[in-house]
């Protein structure tokens, strides 16, 4: 067999796949966030308890209401988004124009609030949740084992990255949302209502945050404290792909999955360490991301 | 010369009067702190429901140890040593507490005896996994109760090799636990006759292990070890199982695996695994009769640690009762002379270096068609006697054993 650096490639090419399906991942809850803050300018820590809560949504919903996955694929997001417009409502609007840390505190303490109420209701354990049935077993590619789940995480989140980028930098609302960001008093001149296009892209970002956590479900341990360890290495990628870049952030997570990935057979103890390597070298060389435009 | 024999007097009274004193319980109470993870990885290993086991002995103890009320406090350590040792000096310095019970990782355990012993008080371990805790970290001021990593390996590894598992991938969480349970894994395997072909070790904790059981898919290896424990364990099966391991014959060996892991994994995804525990609820009646006890205070069914940090906490009240004193040394000297027969343990004994040694179990996870509700998770395989399951004394490098 063929081999590179002592890895047989047939190894090599699986490990590169499973890289691609966590920067699936990685790409879907860092576009949450670079929509959050490129419009908002919120540096949204509440991000990991929004995924958490979709993947324990999911749970929840099947197992007290029997509700199944694809209904769920649409109804844990409604219910965190919703909880997400609440919080933009009644608590970040307060601060809007405060400096960027308040908002950064505030919701690194909303996310304490429901993590811990959380843990207290269903332990730390984590929760289990069947693959549907459709997906369950996978094919194999020669290479490797691919479970049909794994297939589907990768097709569903590239097609919601790729929605919401054309959503925003193609449509008209897209286009209203950027210019209400830009100019928000010329924006409401022109009849257009701000703080509820505000309210809804915030309410936005959290659902794609919450549509991972119910991608997630089935295959990690759900648990309420399942959104913590994911959210540094999130706003790493945030941060490599240059803040707020929509483009940047599904780019940089699917890269950052792959480059991980190899660092799991090649060195796996510095597996989690490598993406904050990449950060480093990233911000030394362009301190505005890869993507992000120089200020 | 009167009044020098006035003072004389006066002196040997007092100090007849602070030696009863001594014999007696200190500040006429026996306090006891609970000290775990109340809210982070390890919570339901002990955490709150730990707190109520230890509540229940006090209980079943009148609330009183010879007319002394039984206070007890307790305290979250977050998996912090410095946590756990700024809360244990409070708790002796400014709260008279006598002894410390509970204790999840093994970072806290250690933090926390340090200061016990300089204050020369008394810790009892029930939650921490690391055999090294007697071993190279014992002092004469900590008792470790459960179970350790040694008769896990132990009991797992040799059970799995002697059915054939010759060849092993390990699997190791990157830490200082990890390493310790790699070792011991790599030695009963390699003394039974088999063999360790790859180790792999993981950052603690990882998310996604999907990678890692693609390498050991590919490694070729009989069977796969995990010596991780918690999310990282439930993680790396629940992925083992959806990338088909099982399936193409390889199989898993979780060492460090409790009742409430198998709970939430399901027995559809455990079914098959083989584990050691120190103590299972459903073993006879009385130790169901306590799980209920137990149950209708918790919702939940009791794992070993629970059923241990109830029985300590037994055995400790009543080396004090027998006794009459709360002091340190006594108390450890009349628990380690008393057997602990109860419903955890059955000739239970407490060697020199404070290793309570105990019969473990060796037990397999109930399939879907055997397991009759959601806690009924376990067939018992094997009894290890205690002296087979835990480390010899001849072997230890405790300072208290004279090897």
């Amino acid at each position: 067999m063929s081999m590179i650096f002592g890895v047989p490639i047939a190894v090599l090419s699986g490990q590169l796949l499973l890289g691609l399906i966590n920067g699936a991942f990685y790409a879907l809850l860092s576009l949450g966030l670079a929509v959050i803050f490129g419009l908002l300018k919120i540096i949204n820590f509440a991000h990991g308890a929004f995924y958490m809560l979709g993947a324990l949504c999911t749970v929840v919903l099947f197992n007290t209401l029997g509700i199944n996955y694809w209904v769920a694929l649409f109804l844990a997001p409604l219910i965190v988004g919703t909880l997400g417009i609440l919080i933009e409502y009644f608590l970040l609007r307060k601060i809007a124009n405060e400096d960027h840390l308040y908002s950064l505190l505030l919701t690194f303490g909303v996310a304490l609030v429901i993590q811990g109420v959380l843990t207290n209701i269903y332990g730390v354990s984590g929760m289990r949740y069947a693959i549907p049935e459709v997906f369950r077993g996978g094919v194999n590619l020669g290479f490797m084992f691919l479970p049909y789940y794994r297939a589907w995480v990768i097709v569903a989140a590239l097609v919601v990255c790729f929605g919401t980028w054309f959503m925003i930098e193609k449509t008209k609302l897209g286009s209203y949302l950027r210019a209400g960001t830009e100019n928000s008093k010329l924006m409401q001149a022109f009849g257009i209502n701000v703080p509820l296009l505000v309210s809804l892209t915030y309410g936005f970002g959290v659902m794609l945050a919450a549509f991972a956590g119910v991608l997630a479900a089935p295959i990690y341990s759900v648990t309420p404290v399942m959104g913590g360890n994911i959210l540094i290495i999130v706003f790493a990628v945030v941060v490599i792909g240059g803040m707020g870049s929509i483009v940047g952030s599904i780019f940089t997570g699917l890269a950052m999955g792959i480059i991980e990935g190899l660092t799991k057979v090649f060195y796996p103890e510095a597996s989690s360490t490598v993406i904050f390597l990449v950060m480093v070298i990233v911000l030394l060389v362009r301190p505005a991301g890869l993507f992000g435009k120089e200020a | 010369m009167k009044t020098m024999k006035k003072l004389l007097t006066a002196a040997v009274a007092s100090t007849m009067i602070a030696s009863a004193a001594q014999a007696a319980i200190s500040d006429n109470e026996v306090r006891i702190g609970y000290l775990a993870d109340m809210s982070g990885t390890y919570r339901d290993l002990a955490g709150p429901n730990g707190l109520t086991a230890l509540r229940m002995a006090v209980e079943d103890f009148g609330g009183q140890v010879n007319g002394a009320p039984i206070r007890v406090v307790s305290a979250d350590d977050r998996n912090s040593p410095d946590v756990a040792s700024s809360t244990v000096r409070q708790w002796i310095e400014a709260d008279g507490v006598d002894m410390v019970a509970g204790m999840v990782a093994t970072s806290v355990a250690l933090a926390a005896v340090n200061i016990i012993e300089r204050a020369d008080k008394l810790a009892i371990i029930s939650g921490s996994a690391a055999s090294s805790i007697t071993n190279e970290h014992c002092t004469p001021n900590h008792i470790h109760y459960v179970y350790d990593t040694y008769p896990l390996a132990n009991g797992t590894a040799k059970a799995v090799v002697d059915e054939g598992g010759k060849s092993w991938f390990i699997l190791t969480a990157d830490y200082a636990f990890g390493h310790a349970l790699e070792a011991d894994i790599e030695r009963v395997v390699t003394a039974n006759g088999g063999t360790v072909v790859q180790k792999v070790r993981h950052p603690f904790p990882t998310g996604d292990f999907s990678s890692f059981i693609l390498q050991a898919q590919s490694s070729g290896a009989d069977v796969v070890g995990l010596a991780n424990a918690g999310s990282d364990t439930i993680n790396a099966i629940t992925t083992a199982g959806e990338f088909g391991l099982t399936q193409s014959g390889q199989s898993i060996a979780a060492m460090v695996m409790f009742l409430n892991d198998v709970h939430a994994l399901g027995v559809e995804a455990a079914q098959g695994i083989q584990l050691t525990t120190g103590w299972y609820w459903d073993m006879n009646d009385e130790t169901r009769a306590w799980a209920d006890r137990f149950m209708e205070r918790t919702g939940v069914r009791p794992g070993m640690v629970h059923a241990g940090i109830y029985s300590s906490t037994m055995h400790y009240l009543n080396a004090i009762q027998a006794t009459g004193t709360d002091d340190t040394q006594t108390v450890r000297r009349h628990m380690m002379d008393t057997p602990i027969n109860d419903m955890f343990a059955t000739n239970g004994i407490i060697r020199e270096d404070g290793r309570m040694v105990h019969d473990m179990y060796l037990a397999q996870v109930k399939t879907p068609a055997e397991s009759t509700n959601e806690w009924d998770l376990y067939n018992i395989v094997r009894t290890i006697p205690a002296d087979e399951a835990y480390r010899p004394l001849s072997e230890s490098v405790c300072r208290l054993v004279n090897n």
